[in-house]
């Protein structure tokens, strides 16, 4: 075996092996990996879509964006409601967390705090009069995880953290897929310029590289990012070993992170009266050069050792870390400045988390994240639909000859019906179930997930049974319509029809409904693609090894350009 | 037997064989990650917190080079040895040098 190896130890045996880590880490990660690409897609817009999916809100919103000139209360006096309302409904409580409005000084304002079990909880307060928002009100609000089910099925599945581990491991596996298909595409930026039609898999293999090429270093940026996002979890060994002897993680997370919510205060048990905020919220602005203060969090208040945390507001930062100020609760002295000068790996790893979630970016950055995550999804798809391309013109002759083709090709070919035609039918029934479910069903939110599953697994169930064209276009086709019919079931269930939402708003409404026409449409246009591929089939059936039409090629292209 | 595997490996029992170097890749590559984040946490010239917050960033690089080095043509005792042996030395070393009290 040696002898063998040393021959191989060439570089086209490096490429070659390579390939095959490229071609089997990709296939048994991508329809893992086209869910969460998806899913993790939709989730740039996560905040729109829970907007949609929450039509009892648009009247208010509507209303809301039309007195925006109107002014709500100050951030005063916001903090100082916030503050009564803490210290009426929550005294006892060890952590009082509070957000008295966005940047520009409106928005929420919204008021945490760490119950009996040290659990987080939380309430909105009306921004003009001080009083907590019931929800209840005059109207039941449907429950609804929103735009969250997205968020959250990308990084764990809707399955804990089992889920949180999987998804890790294809992240891990999609790194390697990057580098090693790199690596095995030596020519390929030459290739990102070169087009073969009529050369049968080499259109698919085309197309994989365009996707692949064209939004690269976004593939590359939103994979690690995401690992790094939970690497305290993936990757813990560092700082257990090093503060095994220094006071266990709990100081590494004060020491890392210092001024934040994790940092550990100890009541002293005596009494004391909070010192006045507005003192220092006035030195925090000034010391920002007069950035608004966006977090105030009072560790143990009414205690003797009370802290007070003041963090900057977000802004248009890149990074997800903002300065913090921390004061002596009691006296309102000043304890110390944090995060003015950055420390180099935590706020890298602020940028890497900021830039994973994108956070930072105006509406047009997003849009950009969002079309690079679809072309990320293409690129998965494409792969999928190579290997099985290429594995079909093995049973060539077998095929000719009347014979099937093998159980593994039967079994991706199902796989891959069920995750890349699939998937988009069962978001689709989400949005649906959403609207068409009664408002007042029990564990509602539960109820529109379990629909998106049921109506994924049927449609697994039948891609594994009849992995056949038709089957690509029925389910194409059905996924098409539940989009593009989306704006008119919003327009029936809901306040905001696309002609309303357009004109007056809310515009999150109007966005939605835009952007389901349009994957509707892309959707429909990949129906149209199988339907002339299926078409050639019937018309050549004796042709073993049949050129696809190269109007797929052009689409193909055309798709993975962003459209 | 699978001759696409065997081709590409010139494997002998190729399911083995194939197994191991994957469990190579996978396992030792964690370890070796896990042992690159436990020592720059001890050696990197930064506050400890910033030196193990570095070293968990760099480690999933360092996974991604190593399963990529796995499935290059090296033998599989090679393979094993130089993803396990690199790990045992780093991981000790930061054991050492901070884990085991000593260190700032």
């Amino acid at each position: 075996m040696s002898t063998k190896k040393t021959k191989a130890t060439s570089q086209g045996g490096f490429r070659q092996a390579q390939a095959w880590l490229h071609t089997w880490c990709g296939l048994w990660f991508s329809w893992l990996l086209f869910a969460v690409f998806l899913t993790g897609t939709l989730a740039v817009f996560d905040e729109p879509i829970t907007h949609w999916m929450t039509p009892e809100h648009h009247a208010e919103e509507a209303a809301a964006a039309a007195k925006k000139g109107e002014p709500t209360a100050d951030r005063a006096q916001r903090l100082a409601w916030g503050m009564a309302y803490m210290a009426e409904h929550h005294p006892g409580a060890a952590m009082w967390e509070l957000w008295p409005s966005d940047a520009q000084g409106g928005g929420e304002l919204k008021v945490y705090w760490f119950d009996a079990n040290r659990q987080y909880a939380g309430a909105s307060l009306d921004p003009a009069t001080g009083r907590p928002i019931k929800e209840d009100v005059g109207h039941a609000t449907r429950a609804t995880l929103g735009g969250h089910h997205f968020v959250d099925f990308h990084y764990e599945l809707h399955a804990g953290t089992v889920g949180l581990w999987i998804v890790g491991i294809a992240a891990m596996a999609m790194l390697v897929a990057l580098v090693s298909g790199v690596i095995t595409h030596k020519r390929i930026f030459k290739d990102f310029f070169t087009f073969r039609p009529k050369k049968g898999q080499r259109s698919w293999l085309d197309a994989h590289n365009v996707t692949a090429v064209l939004a690269l270093p976004y593939h590359a940026m939103i994979t690690y990012t995401g690992l790094v996002t939970l690497m305290f979890m993936y990757m813990p060994w560092g700082p257990q070993v090093a503060y095994k002897a220094h006071g266990g993680t709990d100081t590494f997370f004060a020491e890392a992170f210092p001024g934040g919510v994790r940092t550990q205060i100890k009541a002293s048990g005596t009494k004391a009266a909070l010192a006045p905020l507005a003192p220092m919220v006035a030195q925090a602005t000034a010391h920002w050069d007069g950035a608004p203060v966006g977090r105030i969090v009072v560790h143990q208040p009414n205690d003797a050792n009370a802290v007070v945390s003041l963090t900057r507001a977000e802004g248009r930062h890149l990074s997800y870390d903002q300065p913090t100020m921390q004061f002596n609760g009691t006296t309102g002295a000043l304890i110390g400045t944090f995060g003015d000068v950055p420390k180099a790996a935590a706020e890298t790893r602020g940028v890497l988390y900021g830039l994973h979630i994108g956070r930072f970016a105006d509406p047009l950055l997003r849009a950009l994240f969002f079309l690079s995550g679809l072309a990320g999804c293409l690129m998965v798809a494409t792969g999928l639909l190579l290997w099985a391309v290429k594995e079909r013109q093995k049973y060539a002759k077998t095929l000719k000859q009347g014979g099937r083709i093998g159980f593994g090709l039967r079994l991706v070919d199902g796989l891959n019906l069920g995750a890349i035609a699939g998937l988009p039918v069962a978001m689709a029934a989400f949005f649906w179930a959403n609207r068409l479910l009664p408002v007042d069903v029990a564990s509602r939110n539960d109820v529109e997930i379990r629909w998106f599953f049921i109506v994924w697994g049927a449609a697994a169930v039948l891609g594994l049974l009849r992995p056949t064209l038709r089957m690509w276009q029925a389910q194409l086709a059905l996924g098409a319509l539940l989009f593009a019919l989306l704006p008119v079931l919003n327009a029936l269930t809901g306040p905001a029809p696309l002609t309303t939402s357009l004109r007056a708003g809310p515009s999150a409404v109007a966005g939605f409904d835009l952007v389901a026409i349009a994957l509707g449409l892309g959707l429909a246009g990949a129906t149209w693609l199988v339907e002339r591929k299926r078409r050639k089939a019937v018309a050549a059936p004796k042709k073993a090894v049949k050129p696809p039409p190269p109007a797929e090629l052009a689409a193909s292209a055309a798709a993975g350009q962003g459209s | 037997m699978n001759t696409r595997t065997s081709s590409s490996f010139s494997f002998r029992s190729p399911a083995l064989r194939l197994v191991s170097r994957v469990a190579a890749a996978v396992l030792g590559g964690y370890a070796l990650a896990s042992a690159v984040a436990v020592f720059l946490a001890a050696v990197l010239p930064a506050a400890p917190a910033e030196a193990a917050l570095g070293g968990m960033q760099f480690s999933f690089a360092v996974y991604a080079v190593a399963v990529i080095w796995a499935f290059a043509p090296v033998s599989l005792p090679r393979a094993w040895a130089g993803l396990l042996l690199p790990a045992v030395v780093l991981a000790g070393l930061g054991l050492m040098l901070r884990g085991a009290g000593g260190g700032a």
